[in-house]
C-alpha cells in the first residue's frame, strides 16, 4: 500500500492529489485540511469577497464531485496533530479529531499564517487580519457596515493595499501604515512602490509611510472576558488615526509544526530541494511553507519562499513526481498578480539580484511596465494595466529569451517583436 | 442548469453539467475537465483559459472587453477569430455550449 496523506488541503495539497491521479497512482489519498471548508481559492478573499461580491460556491477549487470521482479522500475541520514516520518510511498520523492515518508517502501543503502584531490593542473588537477563508468571511459585514466609516489598514504590502483599494472603494476613510520608507518594499522596485504611493493617493487614500505604530486604542467597555471596540491607531509621535476598524496585514509565517516534528530542516520555511524534497529526502513540501532554491533566474542562487498560486501549483507537479519517484525539477518562470481598485499589476520572473532597471512608458498614465535586468539580460517585469505586454514578457522569459533595455525603454516598439530569443527557441 | 462541451486538441470529448452564472473555465476546472488552466481564477491576469468557441456558442456571448481583446493576443498557442477567455463566458440557464482547447496555455 503507497497511500499518500497530503497535510493541508489548499492549491498546492488538491494540485498534487491532482496530478497523483492523472499519473494513474491508485493508492489511497487523505488531503487533510485544518479549515472547515471545502479547498477554495485564497486570492479573490482580498478582492471580490470582501467587497461582497462572491458566495462561498464561487471560490471552491474542486467540487465535491471531483474528489469522490478520483477516490480522493477529502478531511477538512480536522487538523494533523501528530505525525511520525519510521525508518522504512511508512508512518502514522493522527489528527485533533482522532482520526489515525496511516501512509508511507508524505507532502506537507501546510501554507501560512498571518503574522501576528505584538502590538497593544490588537485583541479590540473591530481589529482584523486577512488570510483565512473565516477571517474575510469576519471582515466582510465589518467593511460593509456603514457605521465603520474610518479604517486603518496595518502594514502596506499587497494584502493591505487590497484592502485599503476595496475599502476606499466603498467610501471609506482610509489610511494605510507602512513601518517601511515605501510601499511593497520586499517585492518590487522603488518606480513601482512610487506609482503605487502616487495612484492610492490619487484615489482619496491617506498613505503614511516609516510609520511607528505605538498602540491600537479601544473603547473601555473590557470586562470579564468581552472586548471594547477599536476607536484608533496611535503612532509612536503621539498623533491619534481614529478607526472603526483595523486590518493588519503584515505577511505570514510558514507552518512548519509538522516539519519541526519530523526533524526537518526548517529555515522560515520548510527546506527542500528543487525537487519539492525535504531534508529526509522523501517527505515533500509546496506552496506557502516551503522554502526552495531560487528556480529563476538560473545562477542567482538563495533560497526564496514564494507567496503566489503560481508557485503552488508548479511546486506541487514538482512535489506528486517526487513522490512517485520521478525525476522532476522546478524551472518555470515564477509570476503572481495583484488587483488594487483598476490597477492591474502583473509580475513575470522574480527581480531578485537585478543591477538595472527600465521604466516603460508613463507611470502617471497608470499603463506602465518596469523592467529588471541582471548583466544586460531580462529577468522580471512589473506591468500595470498592460496585460498584452506583462503576457509577452512572461513568454519571453519562458523560452529564455531577453528584450533589449533600449527597445524596452522605447514604448513605440512592440515588446513581442523585440524579444531576442536563444538560438534554436521560437515564438 | 446548462451543459458545456469540451472537445480538448487530442479530441477527447467532455459533457459537464454546469451552474448558470459560472463560467466556462471555472466549469472545467472545478470538475477536472482537461485543457483549461484558469490559474488566476477568472481575474483576467494569466490567458491560460483561452478557448475556441463553436459558432452557435459565439452567438450566446457579446463580444470581448478591450482587456480580454488584449490578453488574447499573448496566448499561448496563437489566437484565432473564434477565441475566448473562458474565463468571460458566463453560462445560462438551458443553454448547450461547444468550446475547443488549445494544444497548450503557456
Amino acid at each position: 500500500m503507497n497511500a499518500t496523506l497530503i497535510v493541508g488541503a489548499c492549491q498546492a495539497g488538491v494540485q498534487i492529489a491532482s496530478v497523483l491521479r492523472e499519473r494513474g497512482d491508485t493508492a489511497p489519498i487523505y488531503l487533510v485540511g485544518e479549515e472547515p471548508h471545502r479547498p477554495y481559492q485564497r486570492p479573490p478573499l482580498s478582492k471580490g469577497w470582501i467587497k461582497g461580491e462572491l458566495q462561498p460556491d464561487d471560490v471552491i477549487l474542486r467540487t465535491r464531485e471531483w474528489f469522490a470521482e478520483r477516490d480522493i479522500e477529502l478531511i477538512t475541520g480536522d487538523r494533523v496533530v501528530t505525525v511520525h514516520r519510521a525508518e522504512d518510511g511508512t508512518g502514522t498520523a493522527t489528527t485533533e479529531g482522532g482520526r489515525r492515518i496511516e501512509f508511507s508517502r508524505l507532502a506537507l501543503t501546510t501554507g501560512a499564517s498571518a503574522r501576528r502584531l505584538p502590538l497593544e490593542g490588537t485583541d479590540y473588537h473591530g481589529v482584523h487580519y486577512l488570510r483565512d477563508a473565516d477571517q474575510a468571511i469576519s471582515l466582510q459585514p465589518a467593511l460593509a457596515d456603514e457605521n465603520a466609516r474610518d479604517v486603518v489598514v496595518i502594514g502596506g504590502g499587497f494584502i493591505g493595499l487590497e484592502t485599503a483599494a476595496v475599502a476606499r472603494g466603498l467610501g471609506k476613510n482610509v489610511t494605510v501604515l507602512e513601518a517601511a520608507p515605501r510601499l511593497v518594499g520586499r517585492v518590487v522596485a522603488e518606480e513601482t512602490s512610487a506609482f503605487y504611493l502616487d495612484a492610492h493617493r490619487r484615489r482619496g487614500i491617506d498613505v503614511v509611510l516609516d510609520a511607528r505604530i505605538a498602540r491600537i486604542l479601544g473603547g473601555d467597555a473590557r470586562v470579564a472576558g468581552t472586548h471594547g471596540s477599536v476607536t484608533g491607531v496611535e503612532l509612536e509621535d503621539g498623533t491619534v488615526i481614529p478607526a472603526d476598524l483595523v486590518l493588519i496585514g503584515v505577511g505570514v509565517i510558514p507552518r512548519t509544526e509538522l516539519a519541526d516534528q519530523l526533524g526537518l530542516d526548517v529555515d522560515g520555511g520548510i527546506v527542500v530541494d528543487a525537487a519539492a524534497r525535504a531534508s529526509d529526502g522523501r517527505t515533500v513540501a509546496a506552496g506557502d511553507c516551503a522554502l526552495m532554491p531560487n528556480p529563476y533566474p538560473q545562477g542567482v542562487g538563495g533560497n526564496i519562499r514564494l507567496e503566489s498560486v503560481n508557485n503552488a501549483l508548479e511546486q506541487a507537479k514538482i512535489a506528486a513526481a517526487s513522490l512517485l519517484g520521478e525525476p522532476a525539477e522546478y524551472r518555470s518562470v515564477p509570476w503572481f498578480w495583484s488587483d488594487q481598485a483598476d490597477l492591474k499589476l502583473q509580475i513575470a520572473g522574480l527581480s531578485t539580484g537585478y543591477d538595472q532597471v527600465v521604466v516603460r512608458g508613463e507611470p502617471a498614465t497608470e499603463k506602465f511596465a518596469v523592467l529588471y535586468y541582471r548583466a544586460g539580460r531580462l529577468i522580471a517585469a512589473d506591468v500595470v494595466n498592460h496585460p498584452a505586454e506583462f503576457l509577452a514578457i512572461r513568454t519571453a522569459l519562458n523560452k529564455g529569451g531577453t528584450i533589449p533595455p533600449e527597445a524596452a525603454a522605447d514604448p513605440t516598439i512592440p515588446l513581442k517583436g523585440a524579444v531576442v530569443l536563444p538560438e534554436a527557441a521560437t515564438l | 442548469m446548462s451543459t458545456v462541451t469540451y472537445t480538448a486538441d487530442d479530441g477527447t470529448v467532455t459533457t459537464i453539467d454546469g451552474r448558470a452564472g459560472d463560467s466556462i473555465m471555472e466549469t472545467a476546472v472545478r470538475n477536472g475537465v482537461p485543457g483549461i488552466v484558469g490559474e488566476c481564477g477568472g481575474s483576467l491576469s494569466c490567458a491560460t483559459c483561452h478557448v475556441f468557441v463553436a459558432e452557435q456558442t459565439r452567438e450566446l456571448f457579446g463580444e470581448p472587453s478591450e482587456l480580454e481583446d488584449e490578453m488574447l493576443d499573448g496566448t499561448a498557442v496563437d489566437r484565432r477569430d473564434e477565441s475566448r477567455l473562458s474565463c468571460q463566458l458566463t453560462l445560462q440557464d438551458g443553454c448547450e455550449y461547444h468550446v475547443t482547447t488549445p494544444s497548450d496555455q503557456y
